[in-house]
């Protein structure tokens, strides 16, 4: 049994988790949606007064940044308790292909050519991660949601425009991977 | 005490998205690579359930639990905001390898150097109000 909790957790349950989670939020009163944070993270430390934008009822949006404490916590308690620390088992493809833009195959869930002290330190690892960030944050802004608003909830709906905005993900993760990350590591 | 069930949803989304492996940059570089069936059978089941769950909804009328129907709403029709504003996410999702969610479950798991991600991310936000007027929606 505690085998079964510390190896990684299947695609069907992690699935049908991530659709239980969203059902209760919608039972709650609320809806799946987790970039919204940024933007009460903003209007919330006061940037709100200078872009009417952020002039909302960020408020209102407590419940998402309660969430977002709990997330946190989550990643905590699985690290703590949940899991042995073995690397990710990704597929010998990916590993091979990664070998080729100069990544070690995985010694845990991150790989430390972008996410160790060291690599951050140097100017490229560091505006990987800042770019990265901006663009996650801006593009979510932009389409007005990410992967849980529009490609979890909104395609839940059926709606048209989050079908767009999953294309447009899409879109810029494979440019990212075929075209952009060969020039950024090699 | 009215945000404790949203602080356990947290730590239960927390805790499958760590345990899934879908906080993982590698995870998500094999599934741009289309070399693995796992974030596709994640993303896939979630939807399934979803579409499933929200017919439901509609058609039984199924309130919250306040007693008032779950109702959705349409979104803004627009070709050019969701198709732009989704490449310029999945391009910072392809190279930090994180979207929203896993940014700060990463934080929690340990993962500190993410915090720049997570700066940078309301930095994007910020950037983007500023330069809304100016963006075509």
């Amino acid at each position: 049994m505690s085998e079964l909790i510390t190896q990684p957790w299947s695609w069907w349950f992690s699935g049908t988790m991530i659709a239980v989670i969203m059902f209760f939020l919608l039972y709650f009163g609320q809806s799946f949606g987790f970039s919204s944070n940024f933007r009460t993270i903003c209007a919330a430390s006061g940037l709100g007064k200078k872009t009417k934008i952020f002039d909302i009822n960020w408020k209102a949006q407590t419940w998402n940044l309660v969430f977002l404490t709990g997330a946190i916590a989550g990643g905590f308690i699985a690290k703590q308790f949940l899991s042995t620390g073995a690397p990710v088992e990704i597929s010998q493809a990916t590993i091979n292909d990664l070998s080729k833009l100069g990544f070690a195959a995985p010694v845990s869930l991150q790989p430390p050519e972008i996410f160790s002290l060291h690599a951050i330190l140097s100017i490229k690892g560091f505006l990987v991660l800042a770019f990265g960030g901006l663009m996650v944050g801006f593009g979510s802004r932009y389409a007005g949601g990410c992967t849980s608003g529009h490609a979890i909830s909104g395609l839940s709906e059926l709606q048209l425009p989050s079908l767009i905005a999953v294309i447009g993900f899409f879109l810029g993760g494979l440019i990212m991977t075929f075209f952009i990350l060969p020039y950024i590591f090699n | 005490m009215k945000f404790i069930k949203f602080l356990v949803l947290g730590i239960v989304f927390g805790i499958v998205m760590a345990k899934s492996e879908a906080i993982s940059w590698f995870r998500i570089q094999e599934m741009f690579r289309f070399q693995a069936f796992h974030m596709y059978g994640i993303i896939g089941t979630a939807l399934t359930l979803g579409v499933m769950g929200v017919a439901l909804i509609k058609k039984f009328r199924i309130k919250n639990f306040r007693g008032n129907p779950i109702l959705f709403y349409p979104k803004d029709n627009s070709v050019i905001r969701y198709l732009a504003g989704g490449t310029i996410f999945g391009l910072g999702w392809a190279l930090s390898g994180v979207c929203p969610g896993p940014i700060v479950v990463n934080i929690g798991y340990g993962f500190f150097t993410m915090g720049i991600v997570f700066l940078f991310a309301i930095a994007g936000t910020y950037l983007y109000n500023l330069l809304k007027e100016k963006l075509p929606h």
